[in-house]
């Protein structure tokens, strides 16, 4: 049976990881790349690195970072932070990268996610969403959620789906950082609304966040960065509980 | 030992050869025809387009060289589907090493499907000290049916083929460069042989 994913996602800042509570006041939290193989071995299913400054600060590439953890990880990882075109995509995938993710680059130039697909096939395209609700409507939100846009979740989550992405990482502004759980009504809308994986992320505070998103929220992969880092949940423990909690995971 | 992982520009092959080197050998990146044919082992990797990598296949001769290799070859992922004789995907013409289709998952499931799955009734050498049911990685939205080539069953809408040998020829659908332990211990297993 196909497992349910826990992914530790490492925000990375000059090339040191840090996790920002509501993505502003950043606290550094290690070198990724011997985090990235911690995780490995402590049970993480995949991993995300995601440069939060990049998209501010036009930072093109972290290909240096991606090289060296895919000399020492051997499970899949993510990178997203910044990435605007095709090079840079080439780029991240030849220096050893599984997946990359773009967001604010789809949300401007939504063509951008056909070129990928096109030229790397839908499974190492991943699209980073990421809303808060304005009104009871959830809105999609650049530049780490500052700056909201015209676009609605699950308009936009179908047009994603349409063009070809082969996931999405749906982060709730509303919950990331509160750690009081997952946005899982939304989350569970999308999973109905799609039929390519969803990842949540935003909000994970206790075991019982994840084993909620994965059945109330119908995620097919839970990302967490915090709770992860700062040693509040162990990957492994967590697995074993979702597993006694009858969610099918790789133990 | 000799291993070459052929680079005809589909795939991530730096995590293949990462994942070689990690078990303490060195590969080395080719298309040329000589290199690859004096190899002891060949990876044959790919991901994305099946269409678009067969034709890439074509353009540099490839597809009629890996047919006829002797030595142990390895296709991973959409390497594995390209040893088929047709995907739907684009509808390809493959190579026709393993004789059967490659088709598309139905809407009854997400896809392409990610991640983690296991597999079953193992049948080959490559998977040597794998226990069954182990946990190994996939991203993929077409899948080889059960057939007399099926040395590894997965279930995901339906009971596909997690693995392909025929004679010297062996496919994983799944990434053993990025299934952690199990992967790395089926890798070896496939470098031993």
């Amino acid at each position: 049976m196909l497992a349910k994913r826990i992914i530790p996602c490492l925000d990375i800042k000059d090339g040191r990881t840090v996790k920002g509570v509501n993505f502003v006041d950043l606290r550094d939290a290690g070198d990724p790349v011997e985090l990235a193989e911690i995780y490995s071995k402590e049970g993480a299913d995949e991993l995300v690195f995601l440069d939060i400054s990049a998209t501010e600060q036009k930072r093109k590439t972290l290909a240096e970072l991606v090289y060296h953890v895919a000399e020492k990880v051997n499970i899949p990882f993510t990178v997203g932070g910044g990435i605007s075109s095709v090079e840079d995509v080439d780029i991240l995938l030849q220096n050893g990268a599984d997946k990359v993710s773009i967001n604010s680059s789809a949300v401007k130039n939504p063509q951008l996610i056909n070129d990928l697909v096109a030229k790397f096939g839908s499974q190492c395209i991943v699209v980073a969403i990421d809303a808060k609700q304005i009104n009871g409507e959830w809105i999609v939100h650049l530049i780490g959620g500052k700056v909201p846009t015209e676009r609605k979740l699950f308009e936009w989550a179908k047009e994603v789906e349409q063009r070809g992405a082969g996931e999405i990482l749906f982060t709730s502004m509303d919950h990331d950082g509160t750690k009081n759980g997952f946005a899982n009504e939304a989350l569970a809308r999308l999973s109905k609304e799609l039929n390519i994986p969803i990842i949540a992320s935003g909000g994970a505070g206790n075991m019982q966040h994840f084993a909620d998103t994965f059945t109330t929220g119908k995620a097919d992969a839970a990302l967490a960065a915090s709770v992860f880092h700062f040693k509040e949940i162990g990957i492994q423990d967590l697995k074993e509980n979702l597993q006694e909690n009858g969610i099918p995971v790789r133990l | 030992m000799n291993i070459v992982i052929i680079n005809y520009g589909a795939g991530n092959i730096q995590s293949i050869k990462f994942a070689i080197q990690r078990l303490g050998y060195e590969a080395i990146l080719s298309h040329d025809i000589e290199e690859i044919r004096n190899a002891h082992k060949v990876i044959f990797p790919g991901v994305g387009e099946a269409s678009s990598a067969m034709k890439k296949l074509r353009n540099s001769q490839l597809d009629r060289l890996i047919p006829d290799l002797k030595q142990p070859v390895l296709g991973i992922c959409l390497g594995m589907q390209l040893m088929c004789n047709f995907s739907e995907e684009g509808n390809t013409k493959g190579l026709g090493i393993f004789d059967t289709s490659v088709v598309k998952f139905s809407n009854a499931v997400k896809v392409p499907q990610i991640g983690w799955n296991q597999i079953s009734n193992l049948k080959s050498g490559i998977f040597k000290e794998v226990a069954e049911n182990e946990h190994i990685y996939l991203v993929h939205s077409f899948y080889a049916p059960l057939c007399t080539a099926t040395i590894a069953e997965s279930e995901y809408d339906v009971t596909y083929s997690a693995a392909l040998q025929k004679d010297n020829f062996y496919g994983t659908q799944f990434h053993p460069e990025k299934s952690s332990a199990v992967g790395a211990k089926i890798l070896k297993n496939f470098l031993k042989l």
